[in-house]
């Protein structure tokens, strides 16, 4: 795969905001993790939230999701508030979620899981479409769902959200804990999908992945934004980047 | 030992059995689900039998339309509960709503028996007759109650196992989160499982009503039988519960021939057993 073939459409620059969060600030209990936090996610772009181990990218997305509701300021998806709203609402609203430790119900088996989230908008993927792009589940379709490898569940849990018919999906960390040559793999199935239009924030520590997929870099230091980068601006300087990272 | 005998036994504890099974599986639902040990269930299995009581005495409605109407009123007033007691207490230890649901239970049935008195009330059978099978008699009624536990049994376990909305049941039993992110209601749901694990529970009130009479402690008397059998069956299974609650009803039956004075406490020699060798239940909870 070749790196300009890697990156995404020039339109992502032009492409009006779907996601505008503005000022975010967010508590586990009465400990405070996020500290007003500002960026937008455009119609099919792919914006990485990158950032050591403990910044608050999980927790963005926990936040955006509602499964933090301890959290102030505005997050705005196609300009809907979703402060204020819980979990399954914003779900309604096209948000998808893939949690870093995927999150496969060993009580289901992998064709359970991939039918269990309802269709919630129009243009959501069939099974068959689904198991195009991940032929590999295709064939585990009968087997418990954590009965799969690491990269198999991640596919998983990828699918399972292209189903809904959200067309923004937080993905949380899916090069984690797998091996390169999945990572590649997952890379592939990530462009895929936003080939065919989604848009997806994407939190990742990995930047050699981030970097292979992403129009734009988010990142996160201490709760805050230190920076917001472009794909280009990385290439013409990656050591902007890897400098927050400690690389 | 006559096969009279045994069989006559068999038949018992098959009908105890029934009560056991319906009133287990209840218990499981709502623990599988909201991880709640309910025991406000033998108040709600009291209620459901002394709301089909009043309705008959004070507005004339017959045992068949109690048998929906009073599961419907008591499933209503088990969701105002957990909305309002229950749902705050979901994020503490387990041992909270179990002392909420108990207090419940204590309150209910104190109340009930403030009102009516102590002593049972009879109710009618609505079916009369029976058949005479050579080694016993038969009631239709004894016959239509366990024909009924058994298809409400099985109707319940194919919700849960086999469709859907028992995918999203089981899976919000695993991770709630993850499934409201999926865009379902999760709360809405949880207050609804509770309310029909209340309903089965005052479905099963009704059935015993014309059996067993209708009394403010008839649920406390059979609770703690039915707890044990959850115990054994495996804590939030619905299938477990099903099949141990006709066997240990057929169980406590037999044991009535070979020493009647254990058939008390036989299902705790099992519960013991299985507390020592099985914790996990005789068929492990999803």
């Amino acid at each position: 795969m070749s790196e300009t073939a890697l990156k995404s459409s020039a339109a992502a620059g032009t492409a009006p905001a779907m996601l505008s969060v503005e000022n975010l600030h967010a508590w586990y209990a009465e400990s405070k993790v996020l500290h007003g936090i500002n960026f937008d996610v455009r119609e099919g772009e792919l914006l990485t939230l990158i950032g050591r181990n403990g910044a608050g990218k999980t927790t963005t997305l926990r936040a955006i999701m509602g499964i933090l509701q301890k959290r102030t300021g505005s997050i705005r998806i196609n300009g809907d508030e979703l402060i204020g709203k819980r979990t399954f609402e914003i779900a309604r609203k096209g948000i998808a979620y893939c949690p870093e430790e995927r999150a496969i119900f060993s009580s289901l088996s992998v064709r359970e899981n991939l039918l269990l989230p309802p269709v919630l908008k129009p243009g959501g993927l069939t099974e068959e479409e689904v198991f195009e792009i991940f032929p590999n589940l295709l064939r585990r379709a009968s087997s418990q769902g954590t009965k799969l490898s690491g990269g198999e569940q991640q596919m998983l849990a990828l699918a399972r959200i292209l189903r809904t018919g959200s067309r923004l999906l937080l993905l949380d960390e899916p090069s984690e804990g797998l091996a390169p040559v999945v990572v590649k793999e997952i890379g592939e199935m990530i462009l895929k999908i936003k080939a065919r239009g989604y848009t997806v924030l994407l939190v990742e520590q990995n930047l050699r992945f981030a970097r292979k997929v992403a129009d734009r870099h988010v990142v996160i230091e201490n709760g805050e934004v230190a920076d917001i980068l472009t794909a280009e601006e990385v290439e013409r300087a990656p050591e902007r980047i890897q400098s927050y990272l400690g690389v | 030992m006559t096969v009279q005998l045994l069989a006559g036994q068999l038949l018992l504890g098959l009908i105890n059995g029934s009560f056991y099974a319906l009133l287990s599986m209840g218990l499981a639902i709502i623990f599988g689900l909201m991880n709640v040990v309910n025991f406000a269930h033998g108040a709600q299995y009291m209620i459901g039998a002394f709301t089909a009581w009043f309705l008959l005495t004070n507005f004339g409605v017959p045992y068949w339309a109690a048998l929906v109407i009073a599961p419907l009123i008591v499933a209503a007033l088990a969701m105002i509960m957990e909305r309002l007691l229950l749902r705050p207490l979901s994020n503490l230890d387990h041992l909270y709503g179990l002392l909420a649901t108990y207090a419940i239970a204590l309150i209910v049935e104190g109340l009930v028996r403030q009102r009516y008195g102590a002593t049972g009330i009879p109710y009618d059978s609505p079916i009369k007759g029976g058949v005479h099978l050579g080694f016993m008699f038969l009631p239709w009624y004894r016959l239509w109650v366990v024909l009924f536990s058994v298809v409400t049994c099985v109707g319940t376990w194919f919700l849960i196992e086999k469709t859907r909305l028992g995918a999203y049941l089981r899976a919000a039993n695993e991770m709630p989160q993850i499934v409201e992110s999926f865009g379902i209601n999760v709360p809405k749901m949880i207050t609804l499982t509770y309310g029909f694990g209340a309903g089965l529970a005052a479905l099963s009130g009704v059935l015993a009503a014309p059996i067993y009479q209708v009394s403010p402690s008839m649920g406390s008397n059979v609770m703690i039988v039915v707890f044990a059998i959850v115990v054994i069956g495996g804590m939030g299974s619905i299938s477990g519960a099903i099949i141990t609650g006709y066997l240990l009803g057929i169980v406590e039956g037999l044991t009535k021939i070979v020493y009647p004075e254990g058939a008390n406490m036989v299902v705790f020699v099992f519960m013991a057993a299985a507390l020592m060798w099985r914790p996990d239940g005789m068929m492990k909870s999803n």
